[in-house]
């Protein structure tokens, strides 16, 4: 599995309360979660997001709460992937719960710049940056987890 | 390769002779854990994908602590909901009001979870459970309905920092300063996705009910888990309740990103300042900050030492009438011991309000929630903005000893600064 967009940077520390406000936590709605991905932290951000562009941030990206509703904003998006120097663990979780890939990589996180090319191999856990002509190794994912992404999340991969 | 005792269990739980540190692996669970808040979530994500069937009913625990009592219409509906689903599932372990104690005391005390064990729990304090030598760690609900359904969950295999403890702790030391001291010192995320082992001759000293406390908030630093070796204790402890002991030993040469020493003689009692628990400080190094309300209990320190660290304090003496007292037994079970020891008679007659066990007060649900500008000393784990209440009021947390000392004197006080020995 390969997907293929523009990056768009984040810094450290960005927490579930901005990835999605509080405020519309009374939601399970996708498209209206999308609406209000980032707001408090880039307020165009869900207007200038396009399908398949993919999040690149710093340190402990998705920290503090446990909700899943922070994941479900990202991917409703059409975000494609998150690439981060690392991640809080239960958000790390949650978005491979709900079908959204993420990879750690803190070389092509720091590396990367606004709109540079991406691209990410999930069979051989290779990212490549087209626009600077560079690549990163990172584990490749195992194939259940492949699976879990592949059919949008835990319980429909095992749904019967 | 060597391996830490986290990965050990990790390995045998997914039949593989060894696993390395940011490996993802399937592993089987031996326990299942759900509570009112993050079950019903967990039920209908289950429901949803379609499956009319759990995988084991005697490997799933649905404990209903938070709200209950319940406080009002929705939380029992949320509980009515879970008590359907038990019925329907015929969950074996199935805890509501009379038999319910709050999750991470009632487990370990049930033997429903012990050394060698792969728990999960959809609530960040199932760390507890590494007192006891088991690898236990939080997880959210889409991960609890998989859980309920397989017996199983994806991991990744933590790498770990070493806590080498020596000495023994002082008269008013308990497990509660030993973390919040260790949390002071490695920070709030000084332990992210990465197991806390706890090694060294200083363990000996410390009770099972220090290490549940201990291992209770190794999330607050976090840590992915806590884990104590299997020694003693925990086998004396486990054949109360019991169990057979399975002991996983760290191999020699296991790797550890990094390795600290904590001389237990040499620390004191420790108090977290609001809002975080990274914030942490000898009490005796404080100045005397008047509070309006005490709470001893939770899933941190509502155990029978806590309680009777709290009597040893409060036994002929007066809480401050500028201060109220809040004394939850954990569980029943407790609360019953607690009782025979005379313990409730001291909490009532200085003044203390008792209740059956919930959570209620440690997270701001009820049974003691702060007004505008209070503040509270608090043996919980937490003390984030609004944890307890209202947005603008505050916690302290403390051990037992500190928070039945401060309610007699209406401030921040240790027992010693009381003449209390
Ligand atoms: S006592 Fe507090 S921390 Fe423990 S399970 Fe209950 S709400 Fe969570």
């Amino acid at each position: 599995m390969k997907v293929k967009g523009k990056a768009i940077k984040f810094g450290n520390n960005i927490d579930t309360d901005v990835i999605i406000p509080a405020r519309y936590l009374n939601t399970t709605d996708e498209r209206e979660l999308a609406a209000h991905c980032m707001e408090d932290i880039d307020a165009g951000f869900a207007s200038r997001v396009r399908s398949g562009d993919i999040i690149v941030a710093g340190k402990n990206f998705g920290c503090g709460s446990s909700r899943e509703h922070a994941p479900m904003a990202i991917k409703a998006c059409g975000v494609s992937c998150v690439i981060a120097a690392d991640f809080a663990r239960i958000f790390y979780r949650n978005a491979i719960n709900i079908g959204l890939p993420i990879l750690e990589c803190p070389k092509a996180a720091a590396d990367c710049r606004e709109g540079d090319e991406l691209s990410v191999d999930f069979d051989t856990g290779v990212i490549t940056n087209s626009t600077q002509g560079k690549s990163y190794d990172t584990f490749p994912f195992p194939e259940f987890l492949q699976n879990i992404i592949k059919s949008g999340g835990l319980l429909q991969s095992v749904k019967r | 390769m060597s391996m830490t005792m986290t990965q050990k269990i990790i390995a045998a739980h997914c039949g593989m002779d060894e696993v390395r540190p940011g490996q993802i692996v399937m592993a089987e669970t031996d326990m299942v854990l759900g509570n009112d808040i993050t079950a019903p979530l967990a039920i209908r994500e289950f429901e949803k994908a379609g499956f009319d069937k759990v995988f084991d009913r005697r490997k799933i625990a649905l404990v209903m602590d938070h709200f209950t009592p319940c406080k009002d219409i929705k939380a029992a509906q949320q509980c009515l909901e879970v008590r359907n689903f038990a019925r329907k599932h015929e969950i074996v372990n199935f805890y509501d009001v009379g038999d319910m104690g709050i999750e991470h005391a009632l487990l370990p005390e049930l033997g429903l979870v012990g050394s060698g064990d792969l728990v999960i729990g959809a609530d960040s304090h199932t760390c507890t459970y590494g007192a006891l030598g088991a690898f236990s760690t939080g997880v959210g609900s889409t991960d609890m309905a998989y859980g309920m359904a397989a017996g199983r969950v994806w991991l990744k295999v933590p790498s770990a920092l070493r806590f080498e403890l020596t000495g023994a702790p002082g008269r008013w030391v308990c497990g509660k300063d030993v973390i919040l001291h260790i949390i002071g010192l490695i920070g709030v995320s000084g332990a992210q996705y990465r197991s806390m082992e706890f090694a060294g001759e200083g363990i000996k000293r410390l009770s099972m009910d220090d290490r549940l406390c201990i291992a209770n908030m190794a999330i607050e630093a976090g840590a992915k888990n806590g884990i104590f070796p299997v020694d003693e204790k925990t086998m004396e402890y486990e054949k109360k309740t019991g169990r057979r002991t399975v002991r996983y030993e760290a191999d020699p040469g296991a790797d550890y990103e990094a390795e600290y020493r904590i001389d237990l003689s040499k620390l004191r009692p420790t108090v977290s300042f609001p809002h975080s628990p990274g914030n942490a400080v000898p009490v005796d190094e404080c100045e005397e900050i008047p509070i309006d309300q005490v709470v001893i209990g939770s899933c941190t320190n509502g155990r029978l030492e806590d309680l009777a660290n709290a009597a040893v304090v409060l036994q002929g003496r007066k809480v401050s009438k500028d201060c109220r007292a809040i004394i939850i037994p954990a569980t029943q079970k407790i609360y019953l011991e607690a009782l025979e020891m005379g313990f409730i008679r001291t909490f009532i007659e200085a003044g203390c309000a008792v209740s059956t066990p919930t959570c209620g007060p440690c997270l701001g649900g009820h049974m003691g929630v702060l007004a505008k500008g209070e503040r509270a000393v608090s043996t919980t784990n937490r003390n984030f903005i609004g944890r307890m209440g209202h947005t603008e009021s505050e916690v302290y947390l403390a051990s037992p000893a500190v928070a039945a000392a401060s309610a007699i004197a209406g401030c921040l006080v240790s027992p010693e600064k009381l003449g209390i020995n």
